[in-house]
Order: structure tokens, then C-alpha cells, then sequence
């Protein structure tokens, strides 16, 4: 796999909000012009800085959810959380046109590119998806039909980001599956399921790649990635197999 | 720079000198790590102190719980940004299993090793002094395997990936040999007060 990347320091720099897309209820994508455009690798992040009049600083971190071929603009999805310091300035604050300092790529072990091989099964909940949709992304740009999964969890339809472009990747029947399951919506024609992520459900999920994955990627809140893990776990998919990226509380 | 806009959450003033730079305060606990949670059972735990390729000495969970207790309340501070304060732990300190296994550090240098097969490089320095300790309680309680129970390295001084979680022993190497995490871009001391995050910082 693509570990121990020829690591360089990532300095701060300027960034410059392009353009603003509403994913979500709760999520919307920012892209941005970064002044120094950097090369990087799907499922790495950035470290985004705000700075206040008598210097006081929030420092965050988003996973790129666009893919290098896309070019320099990189796009994050930040979901909104109430009352969250950074996530709200983002939300009610910032607008095209304003300069954002960040600094990337940052993370050398939640990676995935073409080269690295297949079946993949990615696992995301909620505003996790970012990284693996540039993964997904990135298989298209290159025209991959590396086997990939995508097991995407949200409370309901209404909160799935990514779902249009999902469903269009979906149907086109190259080796990319999406399986969907929502918490909160007691019965959907529109998910596979409508459950929190159990042993059954990776049984099952499983069964629907050619073959066992070579890596499972699993991202998302700390409690889901746990939750997500113990299902592999349970499932007995080995642990060594097994990327987690946690966004924390 | 100033970012248009963005005025902030202040930290309380009286604990301000006790934030690093880049830090944000939380009452929560931080967690990062590469994989699934290990649930290392006792019976199966074992830490073993190692010269180089040449075990020095290994105890299992009864016979290491019986080397001398020490409590220790200290401040950690998490990669991804967050602080927490005063944070409560017991174990035993670094310096109590060296005298305990009558060796005095053979190099300046040593791996943690973990039950998942991470490893990190903390310098001998930074582990003897009273500033380390394999804790396996926490607030009181028995470590919890999502915090790295049974038994974690506690290095509160660095960022807290330097605190290897479910360990399972110490080496002792020639040099400064980077492990998991600093393979992968962050940096090879990890100095929260020098902000030392990434490779280069
Ligand atoms: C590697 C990585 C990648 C990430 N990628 C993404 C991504 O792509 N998209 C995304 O949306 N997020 C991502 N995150 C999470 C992101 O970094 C932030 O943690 C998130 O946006 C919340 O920050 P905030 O400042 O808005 O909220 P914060 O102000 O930090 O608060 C977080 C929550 O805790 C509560 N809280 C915190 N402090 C207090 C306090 N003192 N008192 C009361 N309540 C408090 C808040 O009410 C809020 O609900 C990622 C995290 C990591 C580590």
C-alpha cells in the first residue's frame, strides 16, 4: 500500500474560497485555490487555520474530498456542528473570495490510489464519506475498474452528500457498488438498509464482492469507526486489513 | 493573518498558559489510531523489555501489576488539536521497571511496541525522570481498551500518539528509529509546545 510517503513539510499558506455547494441540510462544500498548489493522494487532509483580530487561532482538519485530477482546487465537506467553533464560521461566515490559511497534505496511512490494488471495501458515516469519495472519484478519473464497495451510512436520505454523483458512479456498472443504510428512516425504497452497521450487514456486503478486499478503509466519528471496526471484527475480517481515519468526537 | 470574520471561542484565561499552541480544550477524549481497537485480554498481556533484538526481561499481568503503583494527574495533548487538563492515571512510572529489572538504559534511545503492531520512538530521556509511566487506569478505573487498555504508554510531555496504546514493550535501540506514525509524516519528537505535528515542523 501506498505508506510511508516521502514526507515534506507542509507549510501554511493562503487559500482562496472559489466556490460554495450545498450538499446537505447539515453539509456544504467549499472549494478552494490554494496559493501554492500541492500535489496529494486520495483520503489525505488538510489543517485549516482561522485567525482572529488579537491573534487567537482555531486549527481543524478536513479530508480532501476531491480527487488530484481534478486539478489545484481542492473541495472540502463540512458538516455543520452546532455551536462548533470552525464548522459554523465555515457554515454562516465565510463566502467566496475570502482567503483561508491551510496547510497539506497532511496523513500518510489513509490512502488509496489505483496502483495499490483491489477489491477495496470503503465504509463511511455521516461526513466520513469525504475521503472515500475522492478515492471513488479518483477510480473514475482514471478509469479504473478496480472492485470497489462503498458502505455509506447516514441518518436519512436527505443527509447523504455525495448521493447524485454516488448513484451516477453506481449505475454505471463498472465495479463500483453502493450500499446504502439509513439510521433514522424506519423504511426506505432508497437504502439497502435501514440499521446501524453489524457483523450481519459485513456478512452480507461482503458477499457482494468478487472476492475478499485487500484493504477496508472506515471513516467517520470516533463512535462510528468503532462501531464499524468491531463489525469487521466480527465478521472476522482480519484487523490488519483494516484503515481507520477518526474525526474525533 | 487574520481571517475575515472569525472572532472565536477564547479559552478560559486561567488555563490559558496551559494550552499549547494550535490546541483547543475538550472535555471529551481524544482519540486517533490507525485501526481497529485490540481487545488484549490479561490473561494474554505480557511486557517484555527488550536490548535491541535481546529480551531483557517479561511480566505478565499478574507480576507487573505488583511493581510499585504511582498516580499521576497530568495535562495530554491530542495531534488533532485538542487539549485535555488534569487528566487522572495510574501504572507504573518508567523509572520504577528499570530499577525493577536492575538495568540502567543501555542506549538514549527506544521503540514502544504495541499488541497491533505499531510502534513509536520516544527518546530514554523523556521516559525516566517521573515523566513516564505504563499507566493501566484511568480516572480509576481499568483502562478501557478504546484508550489503549490493558496497559498504554504515557508520555504526557508529547503528542499523545507518542502515548502508545495497548503496549506490550519497550526496546532500547542504537539510534532515533522512527515508528508507525512517523513513517507517515508526523514528526519524530512531537513537542506539543513547539508545535512539533508533522515531519519538518
Ligand atoms: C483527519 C480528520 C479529518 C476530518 N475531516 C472532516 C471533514 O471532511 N468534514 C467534517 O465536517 N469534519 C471533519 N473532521 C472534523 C473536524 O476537524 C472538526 O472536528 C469539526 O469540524 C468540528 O469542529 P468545530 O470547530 O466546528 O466544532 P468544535 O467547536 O470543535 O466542537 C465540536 C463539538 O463539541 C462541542 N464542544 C466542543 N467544545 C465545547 C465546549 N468547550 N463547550 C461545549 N461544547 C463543546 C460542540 O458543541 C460541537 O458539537 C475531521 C477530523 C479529522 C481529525
Amino acid at each position: 500500500m501506498s505508506d510511508q510517503i516521502a514526507a515534506t513539510k507542509a507549510e501554511w499558506q493562503r487559500a482562496t474560497i472559489t466556490e460554495i455547494v450545498r450538499q446537505t441540510p447539515r453539509v456544504v462544500s467549499f472549494f478552494l485555490q490554494p496559493s501554492q498548489p500541492f500535489a496529494y493522494r486520495p483520503g489525505q487532509h488538510v489543517d485549516v487555520r482561522l485567525s482572529a483580530p488579537d491573534g487567537y487561532q482555531a486549527q481543524r482538519s478536513y479530508s480532501i474530498a476531491s480527487t488530484p485530477e481534478q486539478g489545484e482546487i481542492i473541495e472540502l465537506a463540512i458538516e455543520r456542528l452546532e455551536d462548533g467553533e470552525v464548522s459554523a464560521f465555515f457554515h454562516e461566515v465565510a463566502t467566496i473570495g475570502d482567503e483561508i490559511e491551510l496547510r497539506g497534505p497532511i496523513g500518510g496511512h489513509f490512502i488509496w490510489t489505483v496502483e495499490d490494488g483491489a477489491p477495496i471495501l470503503l465504509i463511511g458515516g455521516g461526513s466520513g464519506v469525504a475521503p472515500l469519495i475522492s478515492m471513488v472519484r479518483h477510480r473514475a478519473a482514471q478509469q479504473s475498474l478496480a472492485p470497489i464497495l462503498l458502505l455509506y451510512s447516514a441518518r436519512t436520505s436527505d443527509e447523504l452528500i455525495f448521493h447524485d454523483e454516488l448513484q451516477m458512479f453506481n449505475q454505471s456498472g463498472n465495479g463500483f457498488d453502493l450500499v446504502l443504510t439509513l439510521t433514522r428512516e424506519p423504511s426506505s425504497q432508497e437504502s439497502d438498509y435501514t440499521r446501524r452497521i453489524d457483523p450481519a450487514m459485513i456478512v452480507d456486503v461482503l458477499a457482494r464482492m468478487p472476492s475478499q478486499p485487500k484493504e477496508v478503509f472506515v471513516c467517520g466519528s470516533n463512535a462510528f469507526v468503532n462501531a464499524a471496526a468491531d463489525a469487521l471484527i466480527g465478521a472476522d475480517v482480519p484487523a490488519a486489513i483494516i484503515r481507520t481515519e477518526r474525526y474525533g468526537v | 493573518m487574520t481571517t475575515r470574520g472569525f472572532t472565536g471561542r477564547r479559552q478560559p484565561p486561567e488555563i490559558i498558559d496551559r494550552i499549547p499552541p494550535g490546541q483547543t480544550l475538550t472535555d471529551d477524549f481524544p482519540v486517533l489510531s490507525a485501526g481497529p481497537t485490540p481487545r488484549v485480554r490479561t490473561e494474554d498481556w505480557s511486557f517484555t523489555l527488550k536490548d535491541g533484538p535481546k529480551p531483557l526481561i517479561k511480566w505478565n499481568w499478574a507480576e507487573f501489576n505488583a511493581l510499585p503503583q504511582t498516580k499521576f494527574t497530568r495535562d495530554i495533548h491530542c495531534v488533532t488539536a485538542w487539549s485535555k487538563l488534569d487528566t487522572p492515571w495510574q501504572g507504573v512510572l518508567i523509572d520504577d521497571i528499570f530499577a525493577e529489572a536492575g538495568i540502567e538504559p543501555p542506549t538514549e534511545f527506544a521503540l514502544a511496541h504495541s499488541f497491533d503492531g505499531y510502534a513509536t520512538n520516544v527518546p530514554v530521556k523523556d521516559l525516566v525522570g517521573g515523566k513516564a509511566m505504563i499507566a493501566t487506569f484511568y480516572n480509576g478505573q481499568p483502562l478501557t481498551a478504546d484508550h489503549g487498555g490493558p496497559a498504554r504508554l504515557l508520555v504526557p510531555h508529547l503528542y499523545f500518539w507518542k502515548s502508545a496504546k495497548w503496549i506490550n514493550g519497550l526496546q532500547f535501540t542504537s539510534r532515533d528509529e522512527p515508528g508507525f506514525w512517523e513513517l507517515r509524516g508526523y514528526h519524530i519528537y512531537g513537542d506539543p509546545w513547539r508545535e512539533q505535528r508533522y515531519t519538518g515542523d
